[in-house]
């Protein structure tokens, strides 16, 4: 279980997160919905602890890692996978080398086990036999799907998915949304999904969250979410202009 | 005005903290295991084969036009059997170190922030912690000491071809043998100023790398960001080789060497 308590962040006296408290609980998958800017992809990291948030503690397994340095954060970060917005793919390796990255850095596996594992990974995302194309030869869906199979190469208990759709055509985005269902069922993967497209979050959200303004406005199910009476959740929902709350 | 000035200094003070503390971090790093052996060597491999034949060219014409600079001037005072001593002691102790360091920070300086710049705008740093890997590790310490190790190197290689530069042009302009210029370059040269022209090239490696592994994973906004990054690595490094010279100069002569 991961819980963020009154988290704070700014960047250069501007406020992005203004106090988010959140649960995520074992093998739950929550969707964080939230307008662009709105500091979404800043939580995730300050989760990792790739950022540092102002105030505020975050509990992993019960573990407070607000001031871990470093090295402690690294067998945490071992114990979860961060599928980033802009895949962030290391380009000058191949796509094998890619997804095996972690296995290479923490495990002993032999040449042929890794092999396999990779193989593994990649069917998984189905780009089977990729091994060998450097990520600039990929499209941009490809890149998200290698990036999905190097966070899962270590088999982590945590995923955390930074916008896995967007910009992906409807059939590879249901791939992924299954994908996404898949480790949660099968592997028994916690996740935070992190997307705007609504019709993906409802497939594989078991709850929601809203951000607004740097504040949690809302979190509920599906159905409390589909329910709600707040504008800026309904213009979300029906997809059309998206209320910033000023009017 | 006042007020500029004074956001000016503790800006200054505060990055020069930073660097310092980074430089720090990278040092606790020295002195416990994982090493990447390997990446340190293909970084040794890269880095100096990338500069070598800069070095190369760099060194022999230094080394040309010195001893025909020299040779002339001599010439008139009938001295110019000395050529090959002096050229061999100011490349030696000074223009190899300097100018080879230089060209190091220009060629593989440079390389270094633009790799790691480009690599940070576009998360592959923070993907590299998100997989619980180290990048201070993993990228700066390999980088340093592949670079700490490979500039003597380079400056040696860069020393020789200086000095057969100067050798070519005893030979043909000033009628030298190339023996008596030989003898002329081994009689002259001394502990001293190997150790002098060893020391130099080791401590600027070290800099020249660090500046440029700290303004690399510093770089902010995108790859207007990498340019500035880079441009920061090569001005920085070449003031902070002149600096460094000075001081280690004087250091050494202190302690009479
Ligand atoms: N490293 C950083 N330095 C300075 N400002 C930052 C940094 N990272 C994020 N920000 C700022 O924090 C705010 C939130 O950014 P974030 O990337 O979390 O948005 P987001 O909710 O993920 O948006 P999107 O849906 O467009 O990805 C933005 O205004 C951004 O400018
Ligand atoms: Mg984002």
């Amino acid at each position: 279980m991961i819980e963020l308590i009154d988290i704070h962040k700014s960047f250069e006296g501007k406020q992005v997160l203004k106090g988010v408290s959140l649960a995520l609980h074992d093998g739950e998958t929550i969707v964080i919905l939230g307008r662009s800017g709105c500091g979404k992809s800043v939580m995730l990291k300050i989760i990792l602890r790739l950022l540092k948030q102002d105030q505020g503690t975050i509990l992993i397994d019960s573990q407070d890692t607000t001031n871990y340095r470093e090295e402690q954060m690294m067998p945490v970060r071992k114990r979860m996978g961060m599928l980033f917005q802009g895949a962030a793919l290391f380009d000058s390796f191949n796509v094998g080398e890619n997804v095996a990255y972690a296995l290479r850095e923490h495990t002993s596996f032999s040449e042929d086990r890794i092999r396999s594992k990779v193989a593994e990974c990649l069917e998984f995302v189905e780009l089977s036999g990729t091994e060998q194309l450097m990520p600039s030869e990929l499209s941009g869906g490809m890149k998200k799907r290698v990036a999905l199979a190097r966070a899962m190469a270590l088999d982590p208990v945590y995923m955390f998915y930074d916008e896995p759709t967007t910009g992906l055509d409807p059939l590879t985005s249901r791939k992924i949304n299954q994908l996404i269902r898949k480790l949660q069922t099968e592997r028994k993967v916690s996740s935070i999904v992190v997307t705007h497209e609504i019709a993906n979050a409802f497939q594989v959200a078991d709850r929601f969250v809203v951000i607004k303004d740097g504040e949690i406005l809302l979190t509920g199910s599906a159905s409390e979410i589909k329910g709600s009476q707040l504008k800026f959740v309904q213009d979300f929902i029906k997809g059309g202009v998206i209320s910033d709350g000023r009017q | 005005m006042n007020k500029y000035i004074n956001n000016k200094i503790s800006g200054a003070l505060s990055e020069t903290y930073r660097f310092f503390a980074f430089h720090w971090e990278v040092l606790r790093r020295l002195f416990r295991p994982p090493y990447y052996g390997k990446t340190i060597w293909e970084q040794m491999d890269r880095i100096g084969v990338d500069s070598l034949s800069i070095v190369i060219l760099v060194a022999f014409f230094t080394g040309f036009v010195l001893a025909f600079q020299i040779g002339y001037a001599m010439m008139r005072f009938g001295a110019k059997i000395y050529v090959g001593g002096i050229v061999a002691v100011s490349l030696v102790r000074e223009l190899g170190p300097v100018l080879i360091s230089m060209v190091f920070a220009g060629r593989v300086g440079a390389g270094i922030t633009a790799e790691l710049g480009a690599m940070q705008v576009s998360e592959q740093i923070d993907a590299m912690r998100a997989l619980a890997t180290d990048p201070l590790r993993k990228l700066v310490l390999t980088r340093i000491v592949a670079s700490t190790l490979m500039l003597p190197v380079l400056v040696v290689i860069g020393d020789l071809i200086g000095i057969l530069g100067g050798m070519l042009v005893g030979v043909m302009n000033l009628g030298l043998t190339a023996s008596f210029y030989k003898s002329s370059v081994i009689n002259s040269l001394v502990f001293n100023d190997l150790f002098s022209g060893l020391i130099k090239p080791l401590v600027f490696g070290a800099m020249i790398s660090g500046v440029a592994c700290y303004y690399g994973l510093n770089t902010k906004g995108g790859t207007k960001g990498v340019g500035e990054a880079v441009t920061r690595t090569v001005v920085v490094s070449s003031v902070l080789i002149f600096l460094l010279d000075a001081v280690i100069t004087k250091l050494l002569f202190l302690l009479g060497i």
